[in-house]
């Protein structure tokens, strides 16, 4: 039903992508209208906190340390867990994860489960993997849910849904719930009071009679063990209270070392993400208990491999809050869609290369989704340097022969003084040449969207030579 | 190798001979202890809660007051709540949960009464942690209607003094108003699984 990561393999490029997007009149209108109230937000509560700063070091720090012993940390927190009577799986990649979760839903005996929106489990394709066994994966945070009866892809980490307004959100459900369950009302209107009133009647049988449960968290404390899950509507405390059996799908980044450090990020995430000085409702449990089953599942799938690049590692910091996502100029434009992957906006340019690889031309493409205008970095709450990692990974991807040529002439009249000199004489002689909009041959892709810039009748040196500064 | 092995040896791999990393902990550790209630009380009423501030002797008439308006009749109190709150509301039926409640009697009850263990004035959070007078978490997850009795030495300024407050080993439920989402057009709204309307009763 709803699409995973697969659906996003053979998309084009996002320059593509993104021309499609921006023709989209009504979702730019979405997009900015939810963006714009959300930077506000956001701004509000965070000039509220006079340590702003102190905290978003100690956020990156913590982090930073974290990654740097994380083989000790995740031993410990395996430890932890195990003593309080959880079971850890390990899984190095997308398939072994998925294939623990379904043995161990199997073993349950039962074929629905529900679930707490997480991203690790959209990045590899949980839902689909369950539906191919037979098991129905029902997602119940609003947005999920929205996305998923209206088989639609996610476009933002915090509000999947964002692209929709309400009158879209009314005609999904009024169309769709009745497939999965128990109908819209007839009546429904489109104040979001009713749409998240029928959500709530939708779900709530299915919350109360859940045998299993599937998350992800927020934070995974090493020193006690203890799972941490943010959330706001109530969905996740009841996918992760109800089920007697709970499954937790972990990413090795997410594990912080002690609870204190808890103090920081639960003033960091809830600030950044909804812009709220908390958010309604945080869980937090240590291994079984109240008579559950717990299972934590710890996931790789490529982050060691980002873990290896001494300056992509960083994106490894991401707490998921979406600040930068709400702040990017390209992506405030052209939505989460264009970026092909479960991890949109400048944090997702920087991280589905890097967990992916480069090899498809649409990652390859995602170094170049910005502007490098370093809004996100401003506002990443653990200081992600965005677009040094941007840049980072333009320099690994693969270049057109033409730019590389163009880019080794540069290189060669820029690193002599004299050989630059030459270079400007001969431009101000043969500037009369130079057509004044579109260059001929490769040179015409840059040109697409740039006017030719105008050449000087000499340059700013020869000038100051000759009149010695004006004075002449 | 198995794949813990394999991450593992992936992981110590990766960061091999990187630096350590210094910590800094500049941030403030210590909220403001004065105003610390009326914050408190200011910041749950901006997630639309309904908050009363009374003296600890009239918890109990508040409390029966806030029942009756809401017309609870069946109420869940967690075992360990303290017999004084609901001694205004004798005729309140009570439902404990021994034995464990089902999630149809929870669902079917008027709302449910608990203490708490600790709160955050800064952020307006108060702290359950299954402790006496708290219960088990489905107890208030389930009802429509949360009441909530703070008291003034429970309140402390900042999440760092709730941290260090805390025990990890006990579940803990940290709760920010009612019910809300966002997902509208990323406009808060109130009520969605949770219970829809949470009170909460300062005790001076």
């Amino acid at each position: 039903m709803s699409a995973g990561p697969g659906t996003f393999l053979g998309m084009p490029a996002f320059p593509k992508n993104a021309e499609e997007a921006l023709e989209d009149s009504q979702l730019r209108f979405n997009l900015r209208k939810a963006t714009h109230t959300i930077r506000a937000r956001r701004q509000a509560v965070v000039d509220e906190l006079p340590d702003w700063a102190a905290l978003r070091a100690a956020g990156k720090a913590i982090k930073d340390e974290t990654l740097r012993n994380l083989d000790r940390y995740l031993i410990q927190a395996e430890e932890a867990v195990t003593r309080a009577g959880g079971h850890v799986h390990w899984a190095a990649d997308a398939a072994e994860a998925n294939r623990i979760v379904i043995d161990l839903v199997r073993a349950t005996g039962e074929t629905q489960v529900v679930k707490v929106k997480s991203m690790a489990t959209q990045e590899i394709g949980l839902n689909e993997a369950l539906e191919s066994e037979g098991i129905t994966a029902n997602e119940t945070d609003l947005a999920e849910l929205i996305v998923q009866l209206g088989d639609d892809w996610p476009s933002h980490i915090l509000v999947p849904a964002i692209h929709r307004n309400r009158s879209e959100i009314r005609e999904i459900f009024l169309e769709h719930m009745g497939e999965w369950g128990r109908p819209a009302p007839a009546d429904l209107t489109d104040d979001p009071k009713a749409l998240a009133e029928a959500a709530r009647l939708h779900l709530r049988e299915r919350f109360l009679s859940a045998k299993v449960g599937v998350s992800g968290a927020n934070f995974l404390i090493a020193e006690t063990g203890t799972l941490v899950v943010l959330e706001s509507e109530g969905n996740g405390r009841m996918c992760l209270t109800m089920p007697r059996t709970l499954i937790s799908v972990v990413g090795i980044e997410k594990v912080l070392p002690t609870w204190r450090d808890l103090e920081v990020f639960l003033q960091l995430l809830p600030r950044s993400s909804t812009g709220e000085r908390m958010n309604p409702y945080t869980s937090t449990w240590t291994g079984a208990v109240e008579g559950q089953e717990f299972h934590l599942v710890l996931l790789d799938n490529g982050r060691t491999k980002v873990l290896a690049d001494e300056i992509g590692r960083q994106a490894l910091r991401c707490i998921r809050c979406s600040a930068c996502l709400n702040v990017c100029p390209v992506y405030e434009r052209v939505g989460g869609h264009a970026y092909g992957s479960v991890y949109p906006g400048p944090i997702g340019a920087i991280l589905t290369p890097q967990l992916r690889g480069t090899a498809s031309e649409l990652d390859a493409s995602l170094p170049y989704a910005s502007s490098l205008c370093g809004a996100c970095y401003d506002v990443c709450p653990v200081a992600i340097d965005i677009p040094e990692v941007l840049v980072h990974l333009r320099a690994k991807t693969p270049h057109a022969p033409a730019e590389r040529l163009g880019l080794k002439v540069a290189a060669w009249t820029l690193d002599r003084p004299s050989r630059l000199r030459r270079a400007q004489r001969l431009a101000s002689r043969l500037r009369g040449l130079l057509p004044r909009r579109r260059l001929p041959g490769p040179g015409a892709a840059w040109t697409d969207t740039r006017d030719v810039p105008a050449v000087p009748e000499e340059s700013f040196r020869d000038w100051w030579n000759r009149t010695e500064g004006g004075a002449r | 190798m198995s794949s813990r092995e394999q991450i593992l040896a992936r992981v110590r791999a990766a960061v091999a001979g990187a630096p350590e990393v210094r910590i800094p902990r500049d941030y403030r550790t210590t909220g403001a202890e004065a105003g610390r209630v009326e914050r408190f009380a200011e910041r749950v009423r901006d997630y639309k809660a309904v908050v009363h501030v009374v003296p600890a002797a009239e918890v109990a008439a508040t409390v029966a007051d806030a029942l009756s308006r809401r017309g609870a009749r069946r109420l869940v109190v967690p075992d360990g709540l303290p017999e004084r709150w609901l001694s205004a509301a004798p005729s309140v039926e009570r439902l404990v949960d021994d034995p464990p409640l089902t999630a149809a009697l929870l669902d079917a009850a008027d709302g449910v009464i608990t203490g708490c263990a600790v709160a955050v004035a800064e952020t307006g959070t108060i702290v359950l942690g299954t402790g006496p007078g708290q219960g088990r978490r489905a107890l208030t997850l389930v009802p429509d209607y949360h009441l909530c009795v703070v008291l003034d030495e429970q309140i402390v300024p900042s999440v760092p003094e709730a941290v260090a407050r805390l025990d990890p080993a006990r579940p803990l439920t940290w709760i920010s108003g009612p019910s809300a989402t966002s997902d509208i057009e990323l406009n808060r709204v109130e009520g969605v699984h949770g219970p829809r309307t949470l009170e909460v009763v300062i005790a001076l």
